[in-house]
């Protein structure tokens, strides 16, 4: 038993998609909220599997898609002072900011380091003791357990020249403003698995409640999402909108308490907004007021910042499932993963990405008759 | 950074302040902080990692279960995906580490 292996099976594909196809009476639109989900489907092509019976639309589970382009222009202001370093998750460095990315800053002189931890962050702190270490605290549930940690060992080791560029987002809140948008067509989510093993899934409850919307908490491999999908197809076709957990291997009810504990205890919510989409009420993190001292914006004075995005990029459409990449006109064409105008073309969990790498070029019939 | 890889538990180090450990992702091996799972972690656990954090520890007899229903849906293959992925992952990792 490795978990992965078992759920990667051919066969036992094919047997899910025919079940899906034989549940499902009419075409039924489901979204899979993370991007590490969307690159699944689009690398094995399940979408293609499921034919009409299902849609997947993406969600804005990317996390370096959706951090608005003022925290990229804040990264790249801090990042080029002499006296800092720069740290960051590596799928950061290649986000367009208002001028240039953090590859950019580095070419010119910037010190900025990719690390695999924040924790790595913290250490570079301790043996550069004549530097500002700064760390470009970013993503969703999964990575806030991590980055509130590294606040709690700085002040635990009394690390007082490190400090974050916060710009943390949180699920849910983002699942109820798409679900409230006026042009909403999500009739089921599979949700994040990886998000819920950290918040566990009780605060969606009221969620598939009040939207009559079935969640089912999904991972990550082939046959994950299949019985993801089927189990939404399931609970649609009869009419029921519930919680439901297909990850059951990774993924408890109450979530992991000892990481929601650290992420309460460093951080609380507060509005943010998201890159192409805008602001939505109380859907990210910011340090809380007793660790301001590690507040990067406050210790750099970083709160002004006048950004402008590229015209031609579609990325708040495409995050919002109301087109797919290929409908983007700059998609493929002046924006590719070398010259990326939009941050889903950036990331590995980017839609754009994922579909430009996986040769999702041209346009499918269907697309172009929709115009 | 969102992307979770799972991986065994090798070691499990680190003082009382932090719980650090060596975790195994297909031949790759990282240090990782286990504070997170620190009640119920052991050696030979595998576990999902995020940037760094063991945040999960998968449930063996969970997985089983679901896998027996799968195995009853088809004939099941051996290894080579797991090879496969750890490598897919291994190699995006390379790619954004340099």
């Amino acid at each position: 038993m490795k978990y992965l292996s078992e759920y990667r099976d051919g066969e036992v594909a094919k047997q899910l998609v025919e079940k899906i196809r034989a549940t499902a009476t009419k075409p039924w639109v489901l979204m899979e909220v993370c991007g590490g989900q969307t690159h699944t489907i689009v690398k094995q092509g399940l979408d293609g599997l499921l034919g009409d019976s299902v849609e997947l639309i993406h969600g804005p589970g990317c996390p370096v898609c959706v951090t608005p382009i003022e925290q990229i222009d804040r990264a790249l202001d801090v990042a080029s002072r002499p006296d800092v370093i720069f740290t960051s998750f590596g799928d950061m460095l290649r986000v367009p900011g208002s001028d240039g990315d953090l590859f950019q800053v580095r070419a010119r002189g910037g010190d900025v380091r990719i690390v695999y931890s924040p924790l790595d962050a913290v250490k570079i702190a301790q043996s550069n003791p004549e530097k500002q270490v700064v760390f470009f605290a970013v993503g969703f549930e999964t990575t806030a357990p991590g980055n509130a940690m590294a606040v709690l060992r700085a002040k635990q080791l009394g690390v007082s020249n490190f400090s974050m560029l916060v710009s943390h987002v949180t699920v849910p809140p983002a699942m109820v403003g798409l679900l409230e948008s006026k042009n909403n067509r999500i009739q089921a989510f599979l949700a994040a698995g990886h998000v819920c093993t950290v918040m566990g899934w009780e605060e969606y409850e009221p969620i598939a409640a009040k939207y009559r919307v079935p969640i089912v908490v999904t991972g990550f491999e082939p046959l994950d999402l299949l019985e993801g999908v089927l189990l939404a197809v399931r609970q649609l076709e009869s009419g029921r909108a519930e919680v439901e957990n297909q990850y059951v291997r990774a993924v408890e009810r109450e979530g992991n308490k000892a990481a929601q504990y650290a992420i309460q205890q460093v951080f609380e919510p507060t509005d943010r907004s998201w890159r192409g989409i805008g602001t939505i009420p109380a859907s990210g993190l910011a340090l809380r007021g007793e660790y301001s001292q590690y507040d990067a914006v406050l210790r750099f004075g970083l709160a002004d910042v006048h950004s402008h995005e590229s015209e031609a990029c579609r990325a708040g459409d495409v995050l919002t499932g109301r087109i797919k990449p290929r409908e983007c006109p700059a998609f493929g064409r002046e924006c590719t993963p070398e010259t990326p105008l939009g941050a889903p073309m950036v990331s590995s969990e980017g839609a754009c990405a994922a579909y430009y790498n996986y040769g999702r070029i041209a346009l499918s019939e269907n697309e172009k008759s929709n115009g | 950074m969102c992307l979770g890889i799972p991986g065994r538990v090798v070691e499990i180090a680190g003082d009382a302040s932090m719980l650090m450990g060596t975790v195994d992702f297909g031949g790759v091996r990282r240090e990782t902080c286990l504070a997170y799972v620190a009640d119920e972690v052991s050696v030979g656990n595998y576990v999902i990692v995020h940037a760094g954090f063991a945040i999960s520890i998968l449930n063996e007899e969970e997985a089983r279960q679901s896998f027996e229903l799968l195995r009853e849906m088809g004939q099941l293959s051996g290894e080579e995906w797991m090879q496969n992925l750890a490598n897919d992952s291994l190699g995006q990792n390379r790619e954004v580490t340099e």
